[in-house]
């Protein structure tokens, strides 16, 4: 299965540890992510900020290139998942929208037809390669350990098709199929606050201090999760967290792809697990060794 | 031809003459081939606009008359029986539309002016090609097919009853009685429903002129107006109604059960007994039970057969089969009700996955006194709630889900505030949008209410969650809110949350209303012929509907529509006869070629196939001139009456002659 | 902030009601019935200045200046819950994005931490094709947090020394192609 790979900026830098895990996990589980050349960002939801019409623009660009190969986009960002797909329904209901965008696109010598799909990796792990597929693949079942699963905002909301909006459970599934235990936890679509973690700082470290509360609450021994800012927003800054809120929060939170690694049997560090802020606890590594 | 056309041009007040010149249309209409004598007048379809027509007619002055005024829909009927009273066949009248298709539709008056022109031109033209066509008569049989029996049916079935005419009531549950024997009190009087409901059940399973089919299901319906033939399934009860006396040991020994074993109160919740053996409630009508063969021990594993060891009647019959019974009918009513919007495809409300979480009719029958609780309002541990959330609009006004109102949710919701102050020490927190009492009584019922400590916060629930952020909040169900008036956001934990869910159509209505010939709206109601002058009509003669399946609606208007129903009924069979339209479609037997095209084309199945003759053949009565089958029979073969080629090819050309 | 006193029609501004209604999707904000699901649903419903249904109601009724220098639409994560719920499915989310252009269009964004997060964002784009996050953040800190620095040192060590936080930017090739098109999109103008 191969598919056009859109990564995204976090990737390349704050969450390298997901990209590091992709690398070895990815064609591990027969995907093959050929990466789009020459990218540019897609905007996130800074630029939608300042400028529509440019905002959608370079992301379009990005659909341009794609679209020639005929296959599917895949990211690994809830961010440009969102970004790339509201960039496609805009450009098929708003017909003066489309006029623009195709004119800014002839500048640069490119045009778009609206026919690429830009999916999010965790839709390819659960809906092509399968829970089943993943569950042969797991050489190493994660008995006992206890997985809070965490899909965040942007990769449910707004409705794309691919999961409850309000109570997803695509990864659920996943975490079960390798063997690992999901636990309860209600806040699994629920916001970390995202940007707003470098701009109001405190409003967003209470978003997080409900998630990780809750986490605890269910007596996970991780948080698995998929998108590069709510990574970064519970692990770099949940020491911060601890701080304002005299909690003492010590949870690692990781990628969905680790999660999978480690089932394949692949040495933490390989999968960048090095790279936690809060490194992986004692009682995760005895849960795993004994696995 | 020597026909003798008179045109008659109505100003209808300013309406038409302030956007058309009638002086001019006039002068042209009197230069027009066949046009005889042209007049004006003020409001042709007064009496002394009708004079006139009648006056010219008499006079023998005319022979085919064209009006220019508004729309058929309006004044066709009038215009015609004009014609039919001076003796003129009513088909050699056409209306010429310069009102709603052409005055009230212009700015500039030139331009108005030359299309009132084109337009009577056009019926001029198509005037002198009309032929006479006979008048068609069916008889109406008097018997009535009533399907459902809520309080909608109950009530129609019995006026026609008393009325001293025949009535066929078909319910597909095992008891009459509807949503009504579900409910404890009814709003805003407070009455006990199965009280002043259960007269009426009696009534009808007593009444000498009604035959009561109940777990009974429409199968089929065939025919037209006056004379539909019914196909009714009756489901097998497993129980001999002639037998039965209701004594009631057969589920007093029941060992099996339609609630799960280990249940809790909520999961347990039931009016009658929960036996696989049962009667719905106590009142039932016919207070005869039935057997649930998906839960009963002898049906499914082959073993028990108490019931039929401890009647002493010999009532259980285990063998008994599906029978069907055929009849045929005049007219029909459709009243099946609705049903209640399952909120478990809402996950921010938790109904189905968080204990506690109730729908408003899973709170009526814990409320019933009859019911498993002997209407206490509890918990699903069993204990006693210390705070209770009504949710207003689930399921309603929303575009995910169902986009209308479903009307009587307000009402229930502060009736619900009542009974749970009136037999509990609980909190009661009542969150809405808006608060919809229109009826008679109704706010009255909300001024008494806002007496009685309920604590109202206008804002639509956002989430109804178990996730605690303080100790407080431990145990409880919180439910997260905007409260509107104030302008905050608020966290209210409660024991128990009552969702106000809304209203429907019943289950299996698109196959039922498929059956009777009637269409169904987007909302899932049944469309009725004119929103504000026919709500208990439909397109289709001879089919009536009242109460919820045409529109939430609460008892009293139910009760007078059923009324309004078994009236038009009534007028239909006091008549006798019924006229039905002559411009229907007539095949050529000659020139039919067989093929059949037409057959499959017909929306009101009006084409059968006459194999001995080998050519297609319409029956009139269905038949609603369409013109589908006209205009796709490759032989040229049918024609429509009223609708002929050269009537519109010369309409055309008068169209095109300005 | 709203002022105690009665307001006068002349005081309210109309066109702006417009301008939000010509937006795409924007003709929906008229079906609003005010249920308030938006504000109950919003993470950071609570300390907004207003809640998003009461900013609606704000541009119904012409509150031009009010809603464009609130903190709301500054405070919004972008996480969407509002606009999944609504009943009325008005883009909810959208529309705070078009009020924070009008915002920034229209200069009301004294002191607004995320305007400035957002300009720098852009900067970076523009300027490699491709965000990078530590050049964002220094940016950011010295036009915005200057004073307050020091307070971002524990996470940009922690990211650090685990390796997260490259000094150097990644660069697209053909930033020459994405300049054309954001030349040409300048001279269209916004929609």
């Amino acid at each position: 299965m191969k598919y056009t790979y859109y990564p995204g900026c976090s990737v390349g830098a704050t969450a390298n540890l997901y990209q590091d895990s992709i690398n070895v996990v990815a064609p591990k589980v027969g995907v093959e992510l050929e990466e789009l050349q020459d990218w540019n960002c897609c905007g996130a939801t800074a630029y939608m900020s300042v400028k529509e019409l440019m905002s959608f623009a370079i992301s379009a660009r990005n659909l341009a290139l794609a679209e020639p190969f005929h296959r599917d986009v895949v990211t690994p960002c809830s961010a440009c998942y969102l970004v790339l797909n509201k960039t496609n329904h805009y450009f098929a209901e708003y017909p003066e929208l489309r006029k623009k965008l195709g004119k800014a696109l002839e500048a640069g010598g490119l045009s778009y037809s609206g026919n690429i799909r830009v999916r999010h990796l965790l839709d390819v792990f659960v809906n092509d390669v399968g829970p089943e597929r993943l569950s042969e693949l797991a050489t190493k079942k994660l008995a006992g350990l206890r997985v809070a699963p965490y899909y965040g905002c942007q990769i449910v909301r707004p409705e794309e098709g691919f999961d409850d909006p309000d109570e997803p459970e695509s990864m659920d599934r996943l975490i079960e199929a390798i063997g690992a235990t999901c636990v309860e936890y209600p806040m699994k679509a629920k916001c970390c606050g995202a940007s707003l973690m470098g701009t109001q700082e405190k409003l967003a470290l209470k978003l997080c201090r409900e998630l990780l509360a809750n986490a605890v609450r269910a007596d996970a021994h991780c948080i698995v999760t998929l998108c590069p800012l709510c990574q970064m927003n519970l692990d770099v800054y949940q020491p911060k967290v601890n701080g304002l809120f005299r909690t003492k929060f010590n949870i690692p939170v990781i990628y969905f792809t680790q999660l999978i690694g480690l089932s394949l049997g692949i040495p933490p560090r390989e999968l960048g697990l090095h790279r936690l802020a809060v490194k992986m606890t004692k009682q995760m590594k005895d849960v795993l060794k004994g696995a | 031809m020597s026909e003798r056309i008179g045109v008659y041009v109505c100003h209808c007040g300013t309406n038409i003459a302030g956007k058309v010149n009638i002086d001019e249309v006039v002068r042209f209409a009197e230069g027009l081939a066949g046009v005889e004598l042209v007049r004006d007048y003020k409001f042709m379809c007064s009496d002394p606009g009708q004079a006139m027509i009648q006056k010219d007619i008499e006079g023998d002055l005319i022979d085919r008359v064209v009006v220019a005024s508004c729309s058929p829909l309006m004044h066709e009927n009038t215009f015609r029986k004009v014609c039919e009273r001076c003796g003129v066949n009513p088909y050699l009248f056409t209306m010429a539309n310069i009102r709603e298709q052409c005055s009230w539709v212009h700015v500039d008056m030139g331009d108005s002016t030359a299309k009132a022109k084109a337009l009577i031109a056009a019926a001029v033209s198509r005037t002198k090609f009309l032929e006479p066509l006979p008048k068609r008569e069916v008889s109406i049989n008097p018997r009535t097919l009533v399907i459902g029996g809520g309080i909608a049916g109950i009530q129609a079935a019995l006026d026609l009853a008393e009325a001293g005419k025949e009535v066929v009531l078909v319910e597909r549950e095992p008891s009459i009685g509807g949503h009504m024997a579900k409910f404890d009190k009814t709003f805003p009087t407070l009455d006990c429903s199965a009280c002043i409901l259960t007269p009426r059940m009696v009534q009808v399973g007593q009444h000498p002129n009604i035959k009561l089919m109940t777990y009974a299901e429409l199968d089929e319906v065939n025919g037209y107006v006056g004379n539909f033939t019914v196909r009714v399934r009756n489901k097998a009860r497993y129980v001999d109604p002639e037998l039965c006396n209701g004594c009631g040991m057969c589920w007093e020994k029941c060992p099996g059960t339609r609630v799960p074993r280990k249940g809790n109160v909520h999961e347990k919740l039931s009016l009658g007994p929960t036996t696989s053996i049962y009667m719905p409630f106590m009142q039932a009508v016919p207070a005869v039970p039935v057997i649930d063969s998906g839960t009963c021990l002898y049906f499914q594993k082959g073993k028990c057969r108490v019931c039929e060891s401890v009647c002493e009647r010999t009532a259980i019959k285990y063998d008994m089969e599906d029978t069907f019974e055929e009849f045929e009918v005049g007219n029909i009513i459709i009243a099946t009700g609705f049903r209640t919007f399952d909120p478990r495809v809402i996950k921010r409300y938790g109904y189905g996955a968080l204990p506690n979480v109730m729908t408003s009719l899973d709170f009526e029958i814990m409320n019933c006194a009859a019911g498993s609780t002997s209407g206490a309002i509890l918990m699903a541990d069993g204990s006693e709630p210390k705070s209770i959330g009504i949710v207003h609009c689930v399921g309603s006004r929303d575009k995910h889900y169902n986009e209308h109102c479903s009307r009587v949710c307000c009402m229930y919701a502060l009736k619900y505030a009542h009974l749970i102050k009136e037999k509990t020490n609980a909190e009661v927190f009542d969150f809405y949008i808006d608060m919809r009492c229109f009826g008679k009584g109704y706010e009255e019922f909300y001024d008494r209410l806002l007496g009685e400590d309920v604590r109202f916060v206008r804002g639509k629930v956002a989430e109804v969650s178990n996730v605690p952020v303080n100790v407080v909040e431990e145990g409880k169900l919180v439910i997260s809110v905007e409260d509107t008036l104030v302008g905050v956001v608020r966290r209210v934990p409660v024991d128990m949350v009552v969702l106000c869910t809304g209203l429907e159509s019943s289950v299996g209505l698109a196959e039922v209303a498929t059956m009777c010939n009637v269409s169904v709206g987007k909302d899932g109601f049944i469309i009725e012929k004119h929103p504000k002058l026919g709500p208990v009509s439909t397109a289709t003669d001879g089919v009536f509907i009242a109460g919820a399946c045409q529109s939430p609606k609460d008892i009293p208007d139910t009760v007078a529509q059923a009324s309004a129903a078994s009236s038009a009924v009534l007028s239909m069979i006091t008549r006798g006869m019924i006229e039905i339209e002559s411009a229907t479609a007539e095949i050529n037997e000659k020139k039919c070629s067989g093929c059949r095209i037409c057959n499959n084309l017909c929306p009101y199945l009006a084409i059968t196939f006459d194999r001995e003759k080998g050519v297609s053949v319409i029956n009139e009565a269905l038949c609603k001139g369409c013109g589908t089958c006209v205009a796709a029979c490759p032989s040229n073969a049918i024609k429509a009456k009223h609708f002929a080629n050269e009537q519109i090819f010369a309409e055309i050309e008068g169209l095109l002659s300005v | 902030m709203l002022e105690k006193d009665v307001v006068y029609e002349s005081t309210l501004d109309h066109d702006f009601l417009d301008e939000i209604y010509a937006l795409p999707g924007g003709q929906e904000i008229k079906k609003c019935i005010q249920c308030g699901t938006c504000s109950g649903s919003c993470p950071v419903g609570s300390v907004m200045d207003y809640a998003p249904r009461k900013i609606f109601s704000l541009i119904r009724a012409g509150f031009r200046d009010e809603v464009l220098s609130s903190n709301t639409i500054w405070f919004c994560a972008s996480c969407y819950t509002c606009a999944v719920r609504c009943p009325k499915e008005i883009k909810i989310t959208d529309v705070m994005y078009a009020l924070k252009r009008l915002a920034v269009k229209e200069g009301k964004t004294r002191g607004r931490k995320a305007v400035v997060l957002s300009k720098n964002f852009v900067k970076m784009v523009n300027k490699y094709g491709r965000n990078h996050e530590t050049e964002l953040m220094t940016r950011y800190i010295l036009e915005a947090e200057l004073f307050n620095a020091f307070h971002f040192i524990p996470q940009g060590w922690r990211l650090f020394s685990n390796g997260r936080l490259p000094l150097k930017p990644h660069r697209m090739k053909n930033l020459d192609q994405l300049r054309r098109i954001l030349k040409k999109v300048d001279e269209l103008g916004e929609i």
